[in-house]
């Protein structure tokens, strides 16, 4: 029998159905009598909208309905999920997210009306003849440029561009800490605008039971109940109980589809209007300018070192592009996500942060795989790596002088964290041996007698996965709480059906959680079911993003399957006529200890729901627990990741030429399933250091709106990963583990860059910023060269 | 996409005879028109594919050069055994277009009657100095391009096929957009029996010839030779992904790249 127990590489059940087009997105359901709806989009990035005259639209063969932002005077505005507090106290500036546009339009894809038709096509042809007079307004672009007092304001109401202006750490120690430093190395980055592009497109269905009152919106969320929850309470004024949200397969999300945004109240709310479905599935150029963006910090970044290389202080600040509005999360991102981890794996003492969090014309910003954790690890190992070079000390030897010792763990950082545990220079250790680091020389003369320049690159990541717990997110301005739910449903033949708040978008949940379930009961992995997305199957959830699944979802259903196990126990304790206390269970059957007396786990569940033997003054029948798990803390993966480069002096063509990651997940799961995230994450993490941008022109234009000039990463772009992995198990959570579902893209960009400086360090190159393109490259040679 | 009406004539004289029609347009491939189509940017009351016409097919070999009819794919070019025997480089050039279904439904007539600045058929057809024939007449490659996305055919003229005269040898050297991978330079570099052509595509406007490279290669056919050759920029193309600058740098280094690959 082939092993699939906790630990084992079992192949993804889920993917039998994706790989032979049998999975079930969104977009593949069609609901009776369903409409269509198209959504006409702003053309500019910032204008006065004058009038809209629907009138020949409505005539239009097919029309159902026009809706504009009148017709959602009873709706309120696109909730944002986290309140950022300025140094002052004063909250942020939180401006309003009209449902559709209100007056003006802030970014071009501002949604500004609603055409449902009897068919898509009848759809975007009325709604091409719908006549919107607008007045162009200079736009707010650049985020420098947005806080200057004689820019364009974005939000009348807010008065300025800027969203919040927050800080961490203590500065007064920080400034005292540079005055006496014996160096201190400087550098200004850029972290750039990504666009998330899943697979699947976003895609939402509104339906409406009038004979019960009840609402399901079928929609491409990696957080139904999320969804719910805002788009219910806040939006709509549609309570739960007649609310249904339901995320079926989920083509990718990367954080993309984390949040609500507008097209889900409004098929939802037209579907109650209309009194019939109503689909919208975006085209990929709508993606490219309606999903929240990501990144897109410019940093001021300054290292004080001591004689010996030690990390004395840190100190930064950070423009954080926020967008037109506030996506669901985004103000978190750059404060709580970032500033929290410029730790590192450093015992760096004393650290002060700045962030501005700016609003422009663009599409809004939030979290993309990773999510400020990329960022804090691009800047603090682009820095570290840029003192190493200024101080003459090799990088790995400037890090090593620098980390966390294993006995200090817990240890607490200056920024706010403590880390339960991690052995940093075990992990570096293990790298550099697989990347052959002393080799490296070798290899660089080899590529220069064939007129390649050669470079190598490391980065020593840390990342906060399973962000909790709620009470200390509540007090940072959460305004959920970021627990995870778990039902195991043991059902009466011995089969089991476990009910997951987390949502598998591509993660193969479906597969990990089965291992985790079947292993502790000790039942075949084929008699264990995962089942996630709808809020009418699942009692509760938080969702999936931060790689929090396995760390918070996955203890979520080990406390539950120990309640089951607990409640089996009692049941067999009577089956056998024996004290509970002397029940041990192992290999699916209750025993009891020092004879030879067992039953099956199958036998216990049938007795459960068939309680004809049974102690019902005791024990309800039934075989059923649910649990909230709440964690203790963060979990910290960490990993050293090494990289070499080969540049083409003639071209400035980078080239990847190996790729090492060494990770310590805490306790592997599914060690296939691990490595397929840590390439998507290292493909993603290539993606941003040498391949993807989002480039708006100064009016607001998005130059990169299609796969035309936003370059996604290829598989012949990749190199053949290598990868391993180190483990030091998490100390707060039952499994030990600790998430890997982000940490290919937070490690990898610095290492990239690194070896890309060093491979040009002949050309007196200290930074570049990313994605380091064949022509920015070639311009630094030109200047090395003059 | 808005509503049309689809033809597909299995024969010229039909194609041609519906043509005549308001407002319709020939459909080859259709790499480029069906996603300008899809994104409302044109709109035609018929289109009239070519795919079913016997006589725009196949690749056909004389003594001195190969003909290709309009509608082979870029997939047949570059699998040709003709191809790869007579002019390597030519099977190379469709071999790097796009990504394999473009390939496989692209063809050469479509992409040379779009005229794409960045496409890389016009290299070809430019630094082979072919011939296109179309229903009614020849047309010389150096008379072919004669402006962005222009080209000297008529309104709905067809091209039927193209004879590229065998070279002595050929190379291509491409820089691909990152992004798109269409060329962002692409450089044919040919010795003929009758003198030296060298053509870039991706650069300009329109597809070129590089007088300077060509006398230069004349007296020695050698990447050293074209090297140090610098070309103007002032008119070249300029964008996010290269400037004309890089794009001028990049002709002098694709050059010598298409001669090593034509002396390799």
């Amino acid at each position: 029998m082939a092993k699939t127990g906790i630990g084992e590489a079992v192949a993804r059940r889920e993917d039998y159905r994706f790989l032979t087009g049998q999975g079930k997105y969104v977009d593949d359901i069609n609901l009776f009598n369903q409409a269509h709806a198209w959504i006409v989009r702003s053309p500019f990035a910032h204008a006065t909208i004058n009038s809209i005259d629907k009138d020949d639209a409505a005539q239009m063969p097919g029309v159902v309905a026009i809706y504009t932002s009148e017709d959602f005077s009873g709706a309120g505005g696109v909730p944002c999920g986290w309140q950022v507090n300025n140094k002052d106290g004063s909250p942020m500036n939180e401006p309003k997210h009209p449902i559709l546009a209100e007056g003006k339009v802030r970014h071009v894809g501002d949604p500004v009306a609603l055409v449902i038709a009897q068919t898509r096509q009848q759809a975007r042809n009325a709604a091409e003849a719908i006549i919107i007079d607008y007045t162009e307004l200079a736009p707010a672009i650049d985020m420098k440029a947005a806080l200057e007092p004689d820019s364009a304001v974005i939000h009348d109401e807010v008065g300025s561009n800027l969203c919040f202006d927050w800080e961490l750490g203590d500065k007064a120690a920080t400034e005292a800490a540079f005055e006496d430093a014996h160096h201190v190395t400087r550098l200004d980055l850029i972290n750039n605008r990504l666009v998330a592009n899943p697979m699947e497109p976003r895609a939402a269905i509104g339906d409406y039971d009038s004979s019960t009152g009840e609402y399901t919106l079928y929609t491409t969320s990696q957080n139904p109940h999320v969804i719910r929850l805002l788009m219910g309470a806040f939006v709509l004024n549609i309570p739960e109980h007649k609310l249904r949200v339901y995320a079926p397969d989920v083509g990718g999300g990367f954080g993309s589809k984390i949040y609500h945004y507008a097209e889900e109240a409004m098929m939802t709310w037209a579907a109650g209007q209309l009194k019939r479905p109503v689909k919208w599935t975006a085209e990929r150029s709508e993606s490219f300018m309606s999903d929240a963006h990501g990144r897109d910090h410019v940093t001021h970044v300054e290292l004080a070192l001591d004689e010996n290389g030690k990390f004395l202080a840190l100190r930064c600040n950070t423009l954080a592009n926020m967008g037109a509005y506030l996506s669901t999360f985004a103000p978190c991102v750059p404060t709580y996500l970032h500033a929290t981890l410029l730790a590192g794996q450093y015992t760096t003492p004393v650290i002060y942060c700045e962030i501005k969090a700016v609003f422009t014309n663009t599409v809004p910003v939030d979290a993309y795989r990773g999510a400020g954790r990329p960022e804090a690890t691009y800047l603090i190992e682009r820095v570290v790596d840029v003192a190493a070079r200024e101080m003459n000390i090799d990088p790995a030897e400037l890090r090593r002088r620098n980390f966390i010792q294993p006995d200090q763990f817990p240890y607490d950082t200056p920024v706010a964290l403590t880390y339960d545990t991690g052995n940093y220079e075990a992990t570096l250790d293990q790298a550099m041996e697989a990347a052959d680091y002393s080799g490296f020389e070798a290899r660089k003369r080899e590529a220069a007698a064939r007129g390649k320049l050669r470079g190598i690159g490391l980065s020593c990541y840390i990342e906060a996965c399973g962000i909790a717990p709620s009470n200390v997110v509540g007090a940072l301005g959460a305004r959920a709480g970021l627990y995870e739910v778990a039902t195991v449903r043991v059902n009466p033949t011995g089969s089991v059906t476990v009910l997951t708040g987390s949502h598998s978008h591509g993660q193969g949940h479906e597969t990990t959680f089965a291992q985790v379930v079947s292993d502790m009961l000790g039942i075949d992995y084929d008699a264990v079911d995962i089942v996630h997305g709808d809020t009418a199957k699942v009692p509760f959830g938080m969702g999936t993003y931060g790689s929090r699944s396995i760390a918070v979802g996955g203890s979520a259903i080990y406390r539950s399957v120990e309640k089951v196990i607990s409640k089996a126990k009692k049941i067999a304790a009577h089956l056998m006529e024996a004290d509970v206390s002397d029940i041990e269970f192992e290999n699916g059957e209750f025993k009891v200890a020092g004879t030879d007396k067992a039953t099956a786990f199958g036998d216990v569940a049938l007795t459960a729901y068939v309680p004809h033997n049974y102690p019902l003054e005791e024990l309800e029948p039934g075989l059923e627990e649910t649990s909230f798990y709440d964690p203790a803390n963060f979990t910290y993966p960490a990993g050293t990741y090494i990289c070499e480069v080969e540049i083409d002096p003639e071209t400035g063509v980078v080239e990847v030429m190996s790729f090492h990651a060494s990770d310590d997940f805490g306790n592997i799961i599914n060690p296939m399933i691990v490595e397929g995230q840590v390439h998507g994450g290292l493909a993603q993490g290539i993606g941003q250091a040498l391949l993807e941008r989002c480039v708006y022109d100064e009016q607001g234009q998005l130059l990169t709106g299609s796969y035309m000039d936003y370059c996604m990463p290829r598989a012949d772009d990749l190199p053949s990963f290598s990868v391993d992995t180190t483990v030091t198990a998490c100390t707060h959570n039952p499994l030990g583990v600790k998430g890997c579902g982000e940490a290919g893209a937070i490690g990898s960009p610095p290492a990239i860059i690194n070896a890309v400086v060093n491979a040009l360090s002949d050309y007196n190159v200290t930074h570049i910023d990313m994605p380091a393109t064949p022509m920015k490259v070639w311009q630094h040679l030109s200047n090395g060269r003059g | 996409m808005y509503q049309f009406a689809y033809h597909h004539p299995d024969n010229l004289n039909q194609a041609k005879e519906l043509l005549t029609a308001e407002e319709s347009k020939p459909i080859a491939g259709g790499m480029t028109l069906i996603p300008t189509l899809k994104q409302r940017l044109a709109a035609y009351e018929s289109l009239v594919d070519l795919s079913s016409i016997a006589e725009l097919q196949g690749i056909s070999e004389t003594s001195e050069s190969i003909r290709i009819g309009a509608m082979t794919t870029h997939s047949d070019v570059h699998h040709s055994d003709t191809i790869k025997t007579k002019i390597p480089a030519l099977s190379h050039l469709a071999g790097s277009i796009g990504d394999v279904q473009v390939r496989n439904r692209g063809t050469l007539g479509g992409s040379i009657a779009n005229a794409d600045p960045a496409a890389d058929y016009p290299a070809a057809v430019v630094g082979l100095g072919a011939t296109i024939h179309t229903a009614e007449r020849d047309i010389a490659a150096d008379n072919f391009f004669t402006a962005l996305f222009e080209t000297a055919l008529k309104e709905n003229e067809i091209i039927t096929a193209v004879s590229f005269p065998v070279p002595e040898k050929a190379g291509y050297a491409k820089f691909a957009n990152p992004a798109s991978r269409y060329a962002i330079v692409g450089v044919m570099a040919v010795k003929t029996r009758s003198g030296i052509r060298v053509a870039v595509t991706g650069a300009a406007g329109s597809v070129f010839r590089v007088p300077e490279m060509e006398q230069a290669l004349g007296d020695a056919f050698t990447a050293d030779a074209v090297r140090g050759i610098a070309v103007s920029s002032a008119e070249f193309n300029s964008d996010m992904h290269a400037t004309a600058d890089y794009r001028g740098h990049l002709v002098s280094v694709m050059a010598a790249r298409a001669v090593d690959a034509a002396n390799a």
